[in-house]
């Protein structure tokens, strides 16, 4: 009986995993082929396989490691302030009496826009010669130009950009608590900050995590602003810039393979840590 | 028969798609299909087509630096023989040299294009002929008096880059494009002249994020006396700022060693055939009706574009548009290519790479560092 049915469950679910077979798995291993191969598609010459030396080249690569580094510092400081801003917006919006959906709709309006068009919208405000940044705070400076401001300009428009994401997310976790609980806590005497500590933290926890989960693999994988704002220049390049100019700029099919399989790992080892480590749940178990 | 080039606003390449077909009489239809305004978004699309042997595209608006690539790559066909005379005659020989790989011709030059200096007559008295010149004049008079130049992180560094480099007698590879070049001499003067703009307080704080569009907006505010640039910024001006526009003088790209004229980088597009189009005799037939001299004209006319046909710079129409055509001419006639190889894009990247900021360039180590990350691209070897 419970056999039959797991194998009426795993059939149902047939369609779905081929489909993610297909658009999913099958991607990645041709990646991972094609990674091992020396292979640049302006030579008519047939690819020749060269095993794990493309892997050597790129992790030998000062290139490599900067890129690394940049981009963790990128996610890290990025889904730090997307959290405490998000968080603000959510109680925010989870407070508030009156204007409830416009002030959702309102705080939605960036993760709406496309990235490249925010990047842009930012690159020129920024401007030291087009730009308002400079004159609302009347100082002159070339932000892209220097590479810690243009770090900040980019975790800036970052932030601006996913914080909404944030606040939605943690907006349904806060939304999950009862209000009894609350309420029975302030029967009992409990201050706001102890209630938000020892009652509101620990029942959103579970979302903070997820949320965090999600942005950090978001932030990771940043292309977009960085190839607006600076294209990698002043040492803000990113892992995807550098993916984006071997396997698109140069086809080097082989090295930037190995690049973007090195990307793919970094994001497996993001999503373990969180899963495995933080106990991050996926699925919310009753 | 479809046409893939760049996006041009005027519409010149249209007309000129409409008189061909009109000409060739059901024989064949030219359809414009526009590729993106930025040239690296315009190969990225090509290449991505062409490697994959996308059938649907017979005729390719190719920017000068492409041809050996493509070539290599066997994406585009050689010109036919019966037609290489008509292909060259009356053209630049440097226009032609871009369309030329392995003393094979792959390409019809149609547009092409080199900087001027750009400067305020109003401010100064005799425009400079180096760069020593330039920066000490610029930085005699204001702020408000800067130069502008590209010194963002992409193709427009390298090309002032090859520009400083040819000027001061160097180039990047050896004839045959094999070898890399880089003669220390020039390859120092050339570092010296960048790292000296870059550092200088004439220039823009945005350089190293400028491209050549950000220069010409700069210089339409008014607050910059000298810009390094192509002949779009000429009726831009006319358009947006009529009272820069008024005091604009312009003159030949200033030279790096004095008592010799400068070189610059020549642009521009060439007509190529893709291999993978169903009717390469008619392409041919209908890139050499596009890259005619009418349709030359009316691309100068109406878009800007410098003709690749020298006598075209004696037409009234073409002056009236280009009022700096002699100089045009005369820039054109020492012009320099870019290096001629397959592995260009990775060059280019290396050049530009270690290049930026420019402010950063310590000359006597970045000769030795250039180096070594151009024979790594030329090599195509790790990351650049």
């Amino acid at each position: 009986m419970r056999r039959a049915q797991n194998l009426k469950g795993w059939l149902l679910c047939a369609p779905a995993l081929s489909a993610m077979a297909l658009v999913t798995a099958y991607p990645v291993f041709y990646a991972v082929r094609l990674s091992l191969y020396r292979y640049d598609l302006r030579h008519t010459a047939d690819p020749d396989f060269v095993a794990l030396r493309n892997y050597f080249s790129v992790l030998s690569s000062e290139v490599w490691w900067q890129a690394l580094w940049n981009t963790l510092l990128i996610t890290t400081v990025s889904v730090f302030f997307e959290l405490v801003l998000g968080f603000a917006l959510a109680l925010l919006m989870h407070r508030a009496v009156f204007g409830r959906s416009a002030l959702r709709s309102a705080v939605l309006v960036p993760y709406a826009i496309i990235t490249v068009v925010a990047a842009l919208a930012w690159k020129f405000a920024f401007d030291p010669t087009t730009g308002f940044v400079n004159s609302l705070f009347g100082i002159e400076r070339a932000w892209l130009n220097e590479h810690w401001s243009a770090f900040a300009v980019i975790i800036f428009s970052e932030v601006w950009k996913t914080t909404p994401f944030m606040a939605l997310l943690l907006l349904a976790g806060l939304s999950l608590i009862p209000d009894d609980v609350l309420k029975a806590a302030k029967v009992d005497g409990a201050s706001a900050v102890q209630r938000f500590r020892l009652i509101t933290l620990p029942l959103v926890k579970p979302s903070i995590l997820v949320a965090l989960l999600f942005r950090s693999l978001d932030a990771f994988r940043i292309f977009d602003s960085v190839y607006v704002l600076t294209r990698g220049a002043h040492g803000t390049e990113s892992v995807s810039v550098i993916g984006y100019n071997t396997l698109i700029v140069r086809l080097n099919l082989g090295l930037g393979s190995a690049v973007s399989v090195l990307i793919f790992s970094c994001t497996l080892a993001i999503a373990l840590l969180f899963i495995k480590g933080f106990g991050t749940p996926l699925l919310r178990k009753d | 028969m479809t046409w893939y080039v760049f996006d041009e606003p005027s519409g010149a390449f249209r007309e000129a798609a409409r008189r061909c077909t009109e000409a060739a009489r059901e024989r064949y239809r030219i359809d414009v299909v526009s590729l993106p305004a930025d040239a690296d978004q315009q190969r990225e699309q090509l290449t991505r087509r062409l490697a994959a042997g996308d059938e649907s595209i017979d005729i390719i608006g190719m920017d000068v630096i492409w041809t050996a690539e493509f070539a290599e790559a066997g994406w585009i066909r050689e010109w036919p023989t019966r037609a290489t005379r008509r292909a060259s005659a009356g053209r630049f020989p440097i226009a032609v040299q871009t369309a030329t790989y392995k003393n094979m011709l792959w390409a019809t030059p149609f547009t092409t294009n080199v900087q001027l200096l750009w400067y305020r007559t109003d401010r100064i008295r005799k425009p400079p002929k180096t760069w020593d010149e330039m920066i000490e004049l610029a930085e005699k008079l204001d702020r408000n008096n800067r130069i502008q130049a590209q010194g963002e992180r992409y193709e427009g560094l390298t090309v002032l880059f090859v520009s400083l480099l040819a000027s001061a007698g160097g180039k990047v590879l050896d004839a045959d494009g094999s070898q890399v070049s880089l003669e220390p001499e020039p390859t120092r003067k050339a570092l010296n002249v960048m790292k000296r703009l870059a550092t200088s307080r004439a220039a823009d704080p945005g350089l190293s994020t400028n491209r050549e569009d950000q220069a010409r907006l700069a210089f339409e505010t008014g607050r910059s006396a000298f810009m390094l640039n192509y002949g779009f910024v000429w009726p831009s001006a006319l358009q947006n700022a009529p009272e820069v526009a008024a005091n604009m003088g312009w003159t030949r790209w200033p030279g790096v060693v004095p008592d010799r004229p400068s070189r610059v980088t020549v642009g521009g597009i060439d007509l190529a055939v893709s291999t993978y189009s169903r009717y390469p005799e008619l392409a041919f037939d209908a890139a050499e009706c596009l890259a005619s001299k009418d349709n030359q004209r009316i691309a100068a006319e109406r878009g800007g574009l410098p003709p690749t046909l020298y006598a075209l710079y004696d037409h009234p129409a073409v002056r009236r548009r280009l009022p700096f055509a002699d100089l045009l001419r005369a820039t054109l006639k020492d012009a320099v290519e870019r290096p001629r190889t397959p592995l260009y894009t990775d060059i280019s990247l290396a050049i530009s790479r270690t290049l930026h900021p420019m402010r950063d360039i310590k000359p006597a180590r970045d000769a030795a560092r250039l180096k070594k990350a151009v024979q790594r691209a030329l090599r195509s070897e790790g990351l650049l």
